[in-house]
C-alpha cells in the first residue's frame, strides 16, 4: 500500500499509518498481525480538522497522506482524542507545520497535554460533551468519555456525516491495508482481545460512554487502532454493552455481599485457618463466603471471581520470607479488573517468622483496596483458641463488607501495632 | 503535644493523631476507602472531601491548590497525601 490518503466518507480521509510487525503493544498486548495508527482529516467548508495523528515513528507517512488532501495553512483545528504517544507522536511537528490550528481537547487533557509537549504555556480548547467546532458546513460535536481507557479520552462525532471517531473505544490492534471491517481479515479475536485487556477494567466507564454513543445516529465508526467500522457500526456498540456487562451470573447479588477466600497451605494450618475465617464471615447475614484452594484452580477464572467480588482474602503461609508464588501470580494478574475499593485482606500460618501477611496486605493497599482488619498470624499449627480468632476476624471482614461494623475509636499507635492478632 | 481527632466517615473509625499527622499516614492503615496513587500530591487519587472541619486542617500548598484545581476540586476537597491535620475534630470521607 502506498502513502494514500483513503477516503472513508465525503471529504473525510484516514491518513493514518500501518505498523505490520508491532508484536509487542504497551508490554501488555500481543498482536499476531501489528496494528494501525489511525488518523483523519476532515475537510469543511470553512476549515480542516486533523484528528488524532501517529506514533512518531510513522510521522513521515502520516504527513505524506496529510499533505495529499490539506494544506497546513488550511488546517483549523486539531482534535486529539486520547492523548498516549501512539496517536500524539506526531503532534508537536504538526503543530509547527500548522501553528494556527486550535487544539480540542478533553477537560482532562490538560494536564497531560502540558507534560506530553513539557510547557505550561500552550493554547488549546479544553472540551466536554455536547461542545462543537465548525467548519464550515461541518459541525464536530464532542463526547467526554473518560476512562475509556485513560482519564484524558474522548469521542468526535461529525454530525453530518454520522461518522464517530471514537478513539480507542471500538479499536483493535489488527492491521491490514484494505481498512474497512467488510474488507479486512478476520479480526473479530482481536475486537474482543482488546476489550479484555484494556477496556475491562473501566467498565462501569464503558457503560457511560455507551449511554452517549447509543443514541447517535451511527454510519460509520472510525476508530484510532484496526478496522475502520462501515459495516454494521452499531453491531460493535451493541457487543461493547454485552461486555461491560457483569461476567459471571450471580444470583445473590441482589441479597449478599459477596466475600472470596483464597488460600494455599504447605502442612494444612493455613487451610484450617481459611476454614475458620469462613466460618466466621457466615455468621452474619448477607455475605455469600466461598472459600478456593489456589492450587486447584487456574489464574484466569479466579480473575473473574475477583472482578464480581466484594471482599477477596488471601491466606498465605511464609515460606523464606515471602507470600508463596501463586499468591503473587494471582495478585499480578489483577491489571484487567477493576478492584478499587474492595475490601481486603490477608492471614496466614508461618513457621519462623510470618512476613506474608503484612506483604499482601500492603501489596492490597498498593491495588487501592481498602484493608480495615488487620490480618491474623499463626505460628505453625492454629490452636482452638487461634482458630477463634480466625473466625472473629471473619466476622469482622463480613461486618465491614455489611456496613454493620462498630464505630470506634483509637489511637493512632495501635495501627502500627504487629499484625499478631485480629483487632478487637 | 496537641492532638486531634480524625474520623473516616465511610468505615466509622475515630482515630487520636499527633498534630501534623498527614492523613495518607493513617488512612490506609485503619483501612479506610481513600485510596493512593502517586503519593507526592501530582495525581489526585486520593482526593478526599472533608465533611467537617476544613478549619483544623493545614493551609493548601501551592502543589496541592495547583492539582485540586487541575482537577475541578471543591473547596471541600483536599489530597489526603498532602493535607495534615493541626488539631480538633475531622470528619473525611473519600471522593
Amino acid at each position: 500500500m502506498s502513502d494514500e490518503p483513503v477516503s472513508i466518507a465525503p471529504d473525510v480521509f484516514w491518513i493514518g499509518a500501518l505498523d505490520p510487525q508491532l508484536r509487542v503493544f504497551d508490554v501488555i498486548l500481543k498482536t499476531a498481525n501489528g496494528t494501525t495508527y489511525n488518523a483523519y482529516c476532515v475537510r469543511g467548508e470553512s476549515g480542516v480538522a486533523v484528528i488524532d495523528t501517529v506514533k512518531a515513528e510513522y510521522a513521515d507517512t502520516f504527513f505524506e497522506r496529510l499533505e495529499q488532501v490539506a494544506r497546513y495553512d488550511e488546517i483549523t483545528v486539531i482534535v486529539l482524542n486520547h492523548l498516549e504517544p501512539d496517536h500524539t507522536g506526531a503532534l508537536p511537528e504538526l503543530m509547527r507545520r500548522a501553528p494556527q490550528a486550535r487544539l480540542h481537547i478533553s477537560v482532562k487533557a490538560q494536564t497531560m497535554l502540558k507534560g506530553l509537549l513539557k510547557s505550561e504555556d500552550l493554547a488549546y480548547t479544553p472540551v466536554d460533551t455536547g461542545d462543537t467546532v465548525s467548519l464550515g458546513g461541518r459541525t464536530l460535536t464532542f463526547l467526554n468519555t473518560p476512562f475509556l481507557h485513560w482519564p484524558d479520552t474522548q469521542c468526535t462525532y461529525l454530525n453530518e456525516e454520522a461518522l464517530l471517531f471514537s478513539g480507542d473505544v471500538f479499536g483493535c490492534h489488527f492491521c491490514d491495508g484494505r481498512l474497512f471491517n467488510d474488507r479486512v481479515g478476520d479480526f473479530r479475536f482481536s475486537f474482543e482481545y482488546y476489550y479484555q485487556h484494556i477496556m475491562r477494567p473501566f467498565r462501569e466507564h464503558v457503560r457511560h460512554g455507551l449511554d452517549l454513543i447509543e443514541p447517535l445516529e451511527l454510519k460509520l465508526i472510525a476508530p484510532a487502532h484496526g478496522p475502520i467500522l462501515r459495516d454494521a457500526p452499531r453491531s460493535y456498540v451493541q457487543r461493547y454493552r454485552q461486555l461491560a456487562a457483569p461476567l459471571l451470573h450471580n444470583e445473590a447479588a441482589d441479597r449478599a455481599k459477596t466475600l472470596v477466600i483464597f488460600y494455599i497451605s504447605s502442612y494444612g494450618n493455613t487451610a484450617r485457618m481459611a476454614q475458620s475465617v469462613r466460618d466466621g464471615a457466615e455468621e452474619i447475614d448477607g455475605v455469600r463466603v466461598s472459600l478456593y484452594d489456589l492450587q486447584g484452580g487456574e489464574v484466569t477464572p479466579f480473575v473473574d471471581l475477583i472482578e464480581e467480588a466484594d471482599g477477596i482474602v488471601f491466606g498465605s503461609p511464609t515460606i523464606n520470607g515471602d507470600a508463596v508464588k501463586p499468591i503473587w501470580d494471582l495478585l499480578s494478574s489483577l491489571a484487567v479488573v477493576n478492584i478499587k475499593d474492595k475490601l481486603g485482606a490477608a492471614f496466614g500460618s508461618y513457621g519462623w517468622t510470618g512476613e506474608a501477611v503484612s506483604m499482601l496486605e500492603d501489596r492490597l493497599r498498593g491495588l487501592k483496596l481498602r484493608v480495615p482488619v488487620t490480618g491474623v498470624r499463626v505460628k505453625l499449627i492454629p490452636t482452638e483458641e487461634e482458630l477463634d480468632k480466625c473466625r472473629v476476624f471473619g466476622r469482622q471482614l463480613a461486618e465491614h463488607l455489611t456496613g454493620r461494623n462498630q464505630r470506634r475509636v483509637i489511637d493512632m499507635s495501635e495501627l502500627f501495632k504487629e499484625p499478631t492478632h485480629a483487632q478487637g | 503535644m496537641p492532638k486531634a481527632n480524625v474520623t473516616f466517615e465511610d468505615i466509622g473509625v475515630t482515630v487520636t493523631v499527633p498534630a501534623g499527622t498527614r492523613l495518607i499516614e493513617i488512612s490506609e492503615k485503619v483501612g479506610a476507602g481513600i485510596t493512593y496513587g502517586c503519593r507526592e500530591g501530582e495525581c489526585a487519587t486520593c482526593m478526599m472531601k472533608i465533611v467537617s472541619g476544613m478549619e483544623n486542617m493545614s493551609e493548601r500548598s501551592v502543589l496541592e491548590d495547583k492539582v485540586l484545581q487541575e482537577n475541578m476540586a471543591s473547596r471541600k476537597h483536599r489530597l489526603a497525601c498532602q493535607a495534615q491535620v493541626l488539631g480538633g475534630e475531622i470528619v473525611v470521607r473519600p471522593g
